[in-house]
């Protein structure tokens, strides 16, 4: 409550956070760590136990097991209305009965602030989203993007150490929606609240966050920066969900250090090879992968496996190529314009160089959950 | 209630040559209320003033005895107290309407109805036996171990007979209005501070209020013309109006009082409910319901 404390965020410590309905596992031992003043996005499909986990932070949700810290300090049964956490709502939930600046003041009232300090506070904290000029309007007389910004500025007037987005930008367009993530961008940087963010939309969640945890099945399957993400991915799950991938399933071999998977008759090796039991199968990056015509030689790589262009997308400053496998899967493919351009059902070879294969354990339940 | 909205209104003038079409629709209705409302009501004020002959002398007549100044306000009062009493049994029951799965919601719909479907008569003579004081209240009251209570022939009697048939068209358009109201707007304000009974006060209560003004205005008008059940559950000590009206008219034909003793109800009535408008106008748009 005190405007001088406020310029720091608080830590949460999520620790091995259990939530069951019935016999359903909405969350199956979640722990995270979040840092003072970090942007964590909380990334993964709907129903992966992301939205849950916020409705813990918040106190919505109860928890059936695990402990809870915000600023360490445990918040185990503390009711929603005395955690002073703000939260924004992906449904603006702005109150229709009361203007704008009576929405903004509405936590300042409750705390009983006085009301020349709650008028330069509701000033402040409009002007931060933008919106210093609506205060007398109605949230009824606002388009979503506006009420949105209200919303914010409605959860953070109150200087609160930490913040919770849910999905806040999901019901606005695409052009409105990457406007506003700078906006949130700016808005964290200025005050250094902690921003917990959840989405199921990647590109967003590497646009905003500091780092990401990646749920899935109400587990979080892995927590790191974007790029981690997106190099390293842990699991066969992270690595589709995070950018596009192709991934490549055939009759395993390991022996020494290297893998090599047999696909439809050809073989493709990496120079590494899978702990443990599970079945490899290797990932890889549009850009890792390369075209080019069968019986050219490659640019990179020592594996080639032949294909069929399916689908040819023209993007601007590059190309994207659907190609189709011999064994019927599918291979996604970027290359930049100035290349060779390919032409539907054409007959190609895909090459990469073993070493940019991520061999990762085959967890085919992944497909379903992505669709 | 959206149609005094002028965003709302379609393009009227985008057809101007069929603009006349929504009123031919709406004729049949218009025609029938003209006919069983507008001539009747004309009838009964050219009546009050001129029978027995043209003059302002049954107005004099009303408003020189006191007892029918008396009995005016007590219509009042009787209706004011039958809007409260329902205005504080249906809040809760219609809340529990829109938090209920479709299952109990039907139940409780029929609940209101069921009673709705019997008629007021039939209702009333019930109360009789409920309320008199041999009756199943103060039976109940008296094995407990407490002094029984005069229910029959009293005002509470009336109000309580009265809220009981007049409570479904309380709960109804406040059912109507809640369901309409964000339930997720309570959670927004527990994260900003809000205990319970605080969010429910600043933000579901001015949110239902329309519909405990629509729900008030009808209950508040019905009451004013109740005959049977204060005729049936009251005594001489809570006559309401209708009942005078009726001993006018029925009993001393006397059709120039009963007219003027009409006209000054609905008077009074549009000038409550002036002075109430402001009240009940609220600023936010209907737009702002989802």
């Amino acid at each position: 409550m005190n405007p001088v404390q406020a310029s720091k965020g608080a830590a949460i410590d999520l620790e091995s956070i259990s939530k069951a309905y019935g016999g359903f596992k909405a969350l199956d031992g979640v722990s995270l760590r979040i840092e003072p003043g970090e942007f964590m996005t909380l990334l993964g499909p709907s129903g992966s136990g992301k939205t849950t986990t916020l409705n813990v932070i918040a106190g919505f949700t109860d928890v059936t097991s695990g402990k809870l810290l915000v600023g360490e300090k445990s918040v185990v049964g503390v009711p929603a209305h005395k955690r002073n956490i703000g939260v924004v709502f992906q449904h603006y939930a702005l109150f229709p009965h009361m203007s704008v600046g009576r929405n903004v003041a509405y936590p300042l009232t409750l705390r009983g602030i006085d009301q020349a300090t709650r008028q330069a506070r509701v000033a402040r904290a409009l002007d931060m989203v933008k919106m210093g000029d609506f205060a007398h309007r109605y949230p009824s007389e606002l388009s979503g993007g506006q009420q949105q910004r209200v919303a914010l500025a409605r959860a953070i007037v109150f200087d609160p150490p930490l913040l919770l987005m849910d999905e806040p930008l999901g019901a606005l367009d695409k052009k409105l929606r990457e406007w506003l993530q700078l906006e949130i961008k700016r808005i964290h940087r200025e005050l250094g609240t902690t921003f917990v963010y959840v989405t199921h939309d990647q590109e967003e969640a590497l646009v905003l966050s500091d780092r990401i945890a990646v749920f899935n099945r109400g587990r979080i399957e892995q927590v790191g920066t974007g790029r981690q993400l997106y190099d390293e991915p842990a699991t066969l799950f992270v690595g589709r969900f995070i950018g596009d991938s192709t991934v490549l399933r055939g009759q395993a071999r390991s022996d020494g250090n290297s893998t090599a998977l047999s696909i439809a008759g050809e073989t493709v090796t990496a120079p590494r090879r899978l702990a443990g039991e599970a079945s490899p199968v290797m990932l890889l990056r549009p850009e890792k992968l390369s075209l080019c015509r069968p019986g050219q030689n490659a640019a990179n790589g020592a594996n080639r496996l032949s294909g069929t262009i399916a689908e040819a997308i023209y993007l601007g400053s590059e190309s994207k190529y659907e190609v189709k496998l011999a064994d019927g899967s599918g291979a996604i493919v970027r290359s930049a314009l100035t290349g060779e351009s390919f032409g539907l059902g054409d007959k190609v070879e895909l090459c990469f160089d073993g070493t940019d294969a991520k061999l990762l354990a085959d967890d085919s339940t992944a497909d379903t959950t992505l669709t | 209630m959206s149609a005094s909205d002028p965003i709302a209104q379609p393009a009227a003038d985008a057809r101007p040559g069929r603009a006349w079409r929504p009123f031919a629709l709406t004729a049949p209705a218009i025609i029938l209320l003209i006919a069983v409302i507008g001539y009747p009501l004309l009838t009964i004020v050219l009546r009050s003033l001129s029978e027995p002959e043209w003059g302002l002398q049954n107005y004099a007549w009303f408003f020189g005895a006191p007892v029918n100044l008396t009995v005016l306000q007590r219509t009042f009062t009787i209706s004011a107290w039958v809007t409260l009493v329902c205005v504080i049994a249906a809040y809760p029951y219609a809340y529990l309407m829109t938090a209920v799965g479709p299952r109990v919601r039907l139940v409780l719909v029929l609940c209101v109805l069921i009673p709705f479907w019997v008629s007021g008569v039939v209702r009333t003579l019930s109360w009789v036996i409920l309320l008199q004081d041999s009756g199943v209240i103060n039976s109940l009251l008296r094995s407990a171990g407490f002094s029984g209570v005069k229910l029959i022939r009293t005002q509470t009697g009336v109000v309580i007979g009265m809220a009981q048939v007049l409570l479904p068209f309380m709960i109804l358009p406040l059912y109507s209005v809640m369901q309409g109201i964000d339930l997720r707007l309570m959670r927004a304000a527990q994260s900003l501070g809000a205990r319970p009974s605080r969010a429910f006060f600043t933000v579901y209560l001015p949110l239902s209020l329309p519909g405990v003004y629509a729900g008030a205005i009808i209950v508040f008008i019905l009451s004013l013309g109740f005959y049977i059940t204060p005729a049936l559950l009251g005594g001489p000590r809570s006559t309401m109006l209708s009942t005078l009206v009726q001993t006018q008219v029925l009993s001393l034909l006397q059709w120039g009082r009963g007219g003027a003793m009409g006209v000054v109800l609905l008077v009074t009535t549009f000038v409550l409910l002036a002075l109430a408008a402001p009240v009940m106008r609220s600023r936010h748009r209907e737009a702002g319901r989802r």
